[in-house]
């Protein structure tokens, strides 16, 4: 059984008392214990059931690249699913329950699986479930989604109840690994003077090194760590982080960290996580090496761990995961775990050393401990089911015919060491394959590469192959050095560390146990041990011809786990290739993708969220309406006033009041959001030339001209109204949803094609309230307020002027969207509120009245007035709204005159702008069609029409739209037919679309 | 070819599995073809299928840079919808969306389809009138869509939040009838089935030229040697300008990365695909459990199929916002496909300057829900010379101005 040792651990020595909840148990650890460890300690070896045939699944390793022992943590808004337990460290009232199994974790339904297995192997599902054709959505289906998935799901009710953060950081060089060699490399390049940010994933410095022992200029290295950490402290241009991970390396040095800042304490106040977005000169990974089980029957049965994981919790927590640990290898590192064991006074039955030599020094240590070593050896198959009960011993040459059983509760394994190369090959950095280490390690020759040509990333310690002490010291100190001085550092004068050398045996691959093992034992043999891809798996699919190592991936789902493949790629694609009879390096790896190891979606999305999600655009009029009864309606980042309602009233109601009000006395609109572009310089008149498809450069002081912008494709893009404020300045008014994108337009002409020429734009919506004063008595209340001359004479339609009203600096426009008699009024926005209160005040005794966007639609409509967005989609041009009269002739050039010659923008068959009167009188549904007889090549109804704009008009009592229709305006008094969704039909009347005032009578007085 | 069955595997598992084929073959190409396809990721292998099927031609070769199905077909979110605005589009994909129906019987190959109900989110006024109008046509175009309110959204997935203070959710255009299909599965499916026609699947052999004679195709370069052929297919998503330019013409396109993400496994959550066009982001929930997350195109061009954070990160804000449950999951893998956008954001399926050359091209950010309806409109087109399916789609529609302009009802095609 696994359990605390007396001896302790370095993390956990000292440590409080703390209680968790594991599956409704409640549970001690110790402050310092990782969840993993405290499992442990509590004798929990079995954390969970595998994705496809819900096998036992117990902890096998003691970091991020754990495979298993993911759990729900949490209760309800605090619940999180697939959390794992070796990177998350204990607190008090923890609780998690474990995962994919019904009802228990000992006793899973799902379980049955496992003795499917045969009929299960890898793709299986692409050759069943074919017939009936109904069954695969109503029964295959719905079964496998609800036996795959892992935790669960968060509820829909919850609310994260945490925050999150970004941050933005510059550094020269990044550092990322905070074992020996990235304390190493972030300690040479700090002395070339540059700026470090040195990150590790875990709480603690140091790494592998002070569990794996050695010494470093004549110091145990676990000291020279602690000295290093102290050194690093105290320089000035060093930034050092714990709990943080590299997550990805992108283009031009963009790196993301990952700060796990509450994980640990949840009881404390701030963001739970932080993002870092790192823009760094150089990147160090230091990033270490991750231990390769080894391919045996029955590697997944709980009890059967990594060696080196074996060692850190005895080490670092003072755990041990079994009294009798056999071990076996393939090099010479795991020997330090029999030896470790053997010291803390645990049975080590045996070393099984695949390698007929066996093992160099390490291995003489272990046999003077009395340690009973069998050389070129392997475990032919795993006894036990929930629980490693023993191992049968065979010859690694034969086919795993048993020697001996020996009895054992613990397996220690050991396939090798592999660098950890994902933040290198994150951005393209490539690899080669190194034979006398059997793993893949960057290749120096082919770094990501910046835009200058020059690789950005470098490697240090056992990331780049260097697996002994001795050597990846000075490997580490090196890359910082190196770092430092490409980011612009001095050339620094540091003596190199000396690591004091060992002697070790080298690595021999073995990618199966034993060699020979037969179908039994290799459909027994896991590779992937949570999505549950076994030898048998790869080589069928190498046999059906998925010999890319990515289709063998896709094929059988190797490595598409949550650990993304940290343990099973090597040796998968190991195999792939032993099956296709190529060398590794042929077949190559899979793509590293970002992140690392997966990070909360909380974390990515930051601090913008709820209400300051995307800030909310309001206009110095929104308290006032937000009072008033405002309906409120989203229109882009702003909040409009749809309608006002008094009390009472139905929205539809209110705008039918509106609408005669303002008809008939006197309406007030906030028009604020309306895009304001002043456009200056001696090139104004010959940009907005450019820009518009009528004559701006002509427009006279003073005067007011409603003009139209095309795309370089001819379609209409916005409109609105230009007013010549003086000779070199110009205040374009734009639809409210085309302030930016208007401004962005301008700008990207001015930079990009024009550049030379002297004009500046700037975006002035925000600078003043604008307010339409509209209706008959619209002169009468501006001039009760008075303070300059409003009439006919003075301030003609279509003209503008500076003054004051009622106290007000103002800007009267004389312009109308409804045609009646109405004034836009701007005055600075910090007036805006006194100004609108003003006007309503006075307004009282003429019928004063707000209106909403409902019923500026509707007026306009009444008035045949486009509308973007409505009558225009992107797709047409001004000829089809019947604005030839706005197309310049005269112009040599403008944005969209070239493109309104092609072929079809001349078609005469064209549908074009028309009214539409229902024969009912009753309201056309929004986005008709009109249909005409028959069906086109492709069976669809011949569609010759459609309804832009829809409203009912409390005015002419009936509702009125406008549509555009195939050759509509030679169409006048035909009727046509609009379908509806249900396939009722409602007949209208083609008309003109001026049905209101069509003399223009009331707006010209 | 051995059929694939429920009792082809009970068969095989009694032998360990020793029996089974390879899924395609791995031949050496010929000296000549009648037809060469350039890529096989779906849509080439689709063309190539159709070819033989529909028109027995099946002297065929499908050439292939990487490995079959490794572009677009093996990176994409797996929607497939048919609920297009235009009447071009809405033929082409509801062709599609009706093959995918019968696709894992056709090619007895189980890709999969599961019609779990598609369902586009309006989240301003706009996007109403523009889904209502959608509605209207699809109507017309035989695409069975329905407007719904926010009630029934609700109903069909309950881990939306309808009342987000940003974005409240105001009802959606729903198509029960579309859903997602297992992408890998299509492209390999299509693979065993022309291989099993006798065509040849040539993968690792990249073309590096197109051979023309008086303006006619006679053939490709390629790194495996010279294949001649009378008509030449290119169907090479991401990199379909660069093949143009080797046969000597342009085309009026971009090619752009397109960023999506997976989340770790879950229990089932959501069964169905939305898209929230409005925040750009669309998000459904796979056989395995991950959720998975679709977001948009990189500002910049790019031919590197990598993954960039600022669209996950806009994407994911936003969506959170819609499916607040989102925020304690966490991303598993992020990556970035190479995506041929045109200037209207439509397709290609085209004749060109050379004779006897065609491309299929320019499928933007929603080609995998095509590839069945793109593969058969092109075969037609190769066979034939016309097919109704494309006739609106080629590439001179630019000269004429004739767009076909689907940005009209939603943001953003998907």
């Amino acid at each position: 059984m696994s359990t605390r040792l007396k001896t302790g651990g370095r993390f956990t020595d000292g440590g409080a008392q703390l209680s968790f909840d594991f599956n409704g148990k409640k549970l001690k650890g110790v402050e310092g214990d990782t969840l993993a460890s405290a499992l442990l300690a509590n004798d929990q070896m079995m954390v969970g059931r595998s994705f496809k045939y819900h096998r036992p699944r117990g902890i096998v390793a003691s970091g991020g690249e754990e495979p298993n022992a993911l759990f729900n943590m949490g209760g309800t808004d605090d619940f999180e699913p697939n959390q794992r337990a070796t990177v998350t460290e204990l607190f008090d009232g923890l609780k998690i329950t474990s995962q994919n199994h019904w009802p228990s974790l000992e006793f899973d339904i799902g379980a049955i699986n496992k003795h499917l297995s045969r009929f299960l192997p890898a793709g299986f599902y692409y050759k069943m479930f074919i017939h009936p054709r109904p069954l695969w959505k109503h029964v295959y289906e719905p079964f496998i989604r609800q036996s795959a998935g892992l935790g669960k799901a968060p509820r829909a009710q919850d609310r994260d109840p945490d925050t999150y953060e970004h941050f933005y950081h510059f550094t020269d060089v990044m550092v990322v690994g905070g074992g020996v060699a990235g304390l190493q490399a972030a300690y040479a390049a700090a002395l070339t003077g540059v700026k470090v940010l040195l990150v590790e994933q875990t709480a603690h410095w140091g790494g592998r090194a002070p569990v794996d022992g050695g010494e470093v200029d004549g110091l145990p290295v676990g000291n020279y760590v602690d000295n290093l950490v102290a050194e690093l402290s105290a320089m000035d241009n060093v930034t050092m982080r714990t709990r943080m991970m590299g997550a990805g390396v992108y283009d031009h040095g963009y790196v993301l960290g990952y700060e796990r800042l509450r994980d640990h304490q949840p009881a404390e106040i701030g963001p739970r996580h932080r993002l870092w977005r790192i823009r760094a000169a150089q990147i160090v990974t230091a990033t270490g090496a991750i231990e390769r089980p080894l391919s045996f029957a029955g590697n997944d049965v709980p009890g059967v761990m990594l060696a080196g994981a074996v060692r850190d919790y005895a080490v670092n927590f003072g755990v041990s995961i079994g009294d009798r640990t056999v071990v076996v290898t393939n090099n010479d590192d795991a020997y330090r775990t029999a030896i470790t064991l053997k010291g803390l006074g645990l049975d080590v039955p045996c070393i099984i050393d695949a390698r007929a030599g066996g093992g160099g020094a390490l291995a003489e240590d272990a046999k003077a401990l009395g340690i009973r070593v069998e050389n070129g050896k392997a475990i032919a198959k795993v006894k036990g089911t929930k629980r490693v009960t023993g191992v049968s011993l065979c010859v690694q040459a034969g086919e795993g015919a048993e020697l001996e059983e020996i009895a054992c509760d613990a397996v220690a394994m050991s396939g090798g060491w592999s660098p950890v190369v994902h933040l290198w090959s994150h951005c393209g950095g490539k690899l080669i394959w190194d034979e006398q280490q059997s793993h893949f390690r960057p290749d120096a020759e082919r770094p990501p590469m910046g835009a200058t040509g020059e690789g950005f990333v470098s490697v240090a310690g056992s990331a780049n192959g260097h697996l002994q002490l001795a050597e990846l010291i000075g490997d580490a100190h090196g890359a910082g050095l190196a770092a430092g001085r490409a980011a612009g550092g001095n050339a620094a004068k540091a003596t190199i560390p000396e690591g004091a050398p060992t002697s070790e045996n080298p690595v021999e691959p073995v990618w199966l146990m034993p060699q020979g093992a037969g179908i039994k034992l290799r459909s027994k043999t896991w590779l992937d041990y949570q999505n549950d891809v076994k030898v048998s798996d790869v080589q069928l699919a190498a046999q059906e011809g998925f010999e890319s190592v990515e289709h063998a991936k896709r094929y059988t789902t190797l490595g598409m786990a949550t650990d993304q493949g940290k343990l099973s790629n090597i040796n998968g694609l190991a195999v792939l290739s032993d099956a296709l009879g190529q060398p590794i390096p042929q077949t190559g790896t899979t793509t590293f993708r970002p992140p690392y190891t997966p990070i909360s979606m909380g974390a990515i999305g930051g601090e913008a969220r709820g209400k300051v999600f995307q800030p909310l655009r309001k206009t110095p009029l929104y308290e006032w309406s937000d009072t008033h009864g405002s309906d409120w309606e989203p229109v882009g980042a702003w909040r409009r006033p749809f309608a006002y309602l008094q009390p009472g009233e139905s929205v539809h109601d209110a705008v039918n009041r509106e609408v005669k009000n303002t008809r008939e006395n006197l309406g007030l609109l906030d028009a604020s959001t309306l895009g304001k572009l002043i456009v200056k310089g001696p090139d104004a008149g010959k940009f907005l030339d450019m820009l518009y498809t009528n004559m701006m450069s002509t427009l006279k002081v003073g005067k007011c001209r409603y003009g139209l912008m095309c795309s370089e494709n001819g379609f209409l893009i916005d409109d609105g109204v230009v007013a010549r404020l003086d000779e070199e300045t110009f205040l374009c008014h734009t639809t409210t949803g085309g302030a930016d994108t208007i401004h962005g337009h301008m700008e990207e002409w001015l930079q990009t094609e024009w550049w030379d020429w002297n004009v500046y734009v700037a975006n002035v919506t925000e600078q003043f309230a604008q307010i339409a004063v509209v209706g008959p008595n619209a002169r009468k209340v501006l001039e009760k307020l008075g303070g300059m001359d409003v009439s006919k004479e003075a301030l003609a339609f279509m003209e503008w002027a500076d003054g004051t009203i009622g106290g007000f600096d103002a800007r009267v426009f004389r312009i109308s969207f409804s045609g009646e008699l109405s004034y836009e009024i701007a005055v600075p926005a910090s007036q805006g509120l006194a100004f609108w209160e003003a006007l309503i005040e006075a307004g009282e005794e003429f019928g004063a009245m707000p209106y909403g966007t409902e019923t500026l639609h509707i007026l306009r409509a009444e008035k045949g007035f486009i509308m973007i967005g409505d009558e225009t989609d992107g797709t047409v041009i001004p000829q089809d709204l019947n604005l030839h009269w706005a197309l310049s002739k005269k112009k040599e050039d403008y944005l969209g005159k070239r493109a309104h010659q092609r072929s079809h923008m001349a078609d005469t068959d064209r549908w074009k702008l028309v009214g539409l009167e229902t024969v009912d009188k009753s309201v056309l549904p929004d986005g008709a069609y009109a249909v005409e007889e028959g069906v086109n090549a492709n069976g669809q109804r011949n569609m010759f029409g459609r309804v832009t704009s829809t409203y009912y008009s409390a005015n002419l009592e009936r509702g009125i739209a406008m549509g555009l229709v195939k050759n509509g305006p030679d169409r006048m008094g035909e009727v046509i037919e609009f379908p509806k969704t249900d396939g009722t039909i409602i007949k209208a009347k083609i008309v003109d679309p001026v049905i209101y005032d069509p003399e223009g009578a009331k707006q010209n007085v | 070819m051995k059929r694939y069955s429920a009792f082809a595997v009970a068969r095989e598992a009694l032998r360990h599995h020793t029996g089974w084929e390879r899924a395609w073959r791995s031949p050496e190409p010929k000296a000549k073809y009648d037809v060469i396809i350039v890529g096989a990721g779906g849509h080439g292998l689709a063309t190539a299928y159709y070819l033989g099927k529909n028109f027995g031609i099946t002297n065929v070769a499908v050439i292939e840079k990487g490995w079959l199905g490794g572009g677009n077909t093996g990176r994409n979110t797996t929607i497939i919808r048919s609920n297009y605005l235009q009447d071009p589009s809405a033929a082409i994909y509801e062709k599609s969306r009706s093959l995918y129906e019968t696709l894992s019987q056709d090619l007895n190959y189980n890709v999969m389809f599961s019609p779990r109900g598609v369902l586009m989110l309006a989240q301003t006024q706009h996007e109403i009138r523009g889904y209502k109008r959608t509605a209207h046509a699809n109507a017309l175009q035989g695409v069975p869509t329905e407007w719904i309110e926010p009630g029934k959204v609700k109903e069909i997935c309950p881990i939306i939040e309808l009342n987000g203070p940003r974005y409240p959710v105001l009802g959606g255009l729903w198509q029960a009838r579309g859903g997602t299909a297992r992408h890998d599965a299509v492209a390999w499916g299509y693979a065993r089935a022309c291989s099993d026609m006798g065509m040849d699947i040539i993968q690792k052999c990249e073309v590096t030229g197109v051979r023309t004679e008086g303006g006619k195709v006679v053939g490709v370069d390629t790194t495996k040697g010279a294949i001649e052929c009378d008509k030449l297919g290119g169907v090479v998503a991401g990199h379909s300008s660069v093949l143009a330019e080797m046969a000597g013409f342009r085309l009026p396109m971009e090619s752009v990365a397109l960023q999506a993400l997976v989340s770790e496994p879950i229990k089932p959550a959501m069964d169905i695909v939305v898209m929230a066009n409005t925040v750009h982001g669309y998000l459904s929930q796979s056989d395995k459990g991950e959720m998975v997350i679709g977001g948009g195109t990189d500002g910049y061009n790019n031919y590197t199929q990598r993954g960039s954070f600022h669209h996950v990160e806009e994407t994911v804000r936003a969506l959170i916002e819609t499916f607040p449950m989102l925020s304690r999951l966490k991303m598993l893998r992020q990556w970035g496909g190479i995506v041929d956008v045109t200037g209207d954001r439509s397709p290609m399926l085209t004749k060109t300057p050379v004779e006897g050359m065609f491309m299929n091209c320019g499928w933007g950010t929603g080609g995998f829900k095509a590839i069945p309806g793109s593969g058969w409109a092109m075969a037609e087109l190769m066979a034939k010379g016309e097919s109704p399916l494309t006739e609106e789609f080629s590439m001179w529609r630019f000269k004429e101005g004739k767009f076909i302009d689907e940005s009209v009802a939603a943001g953003v095609a998907h």
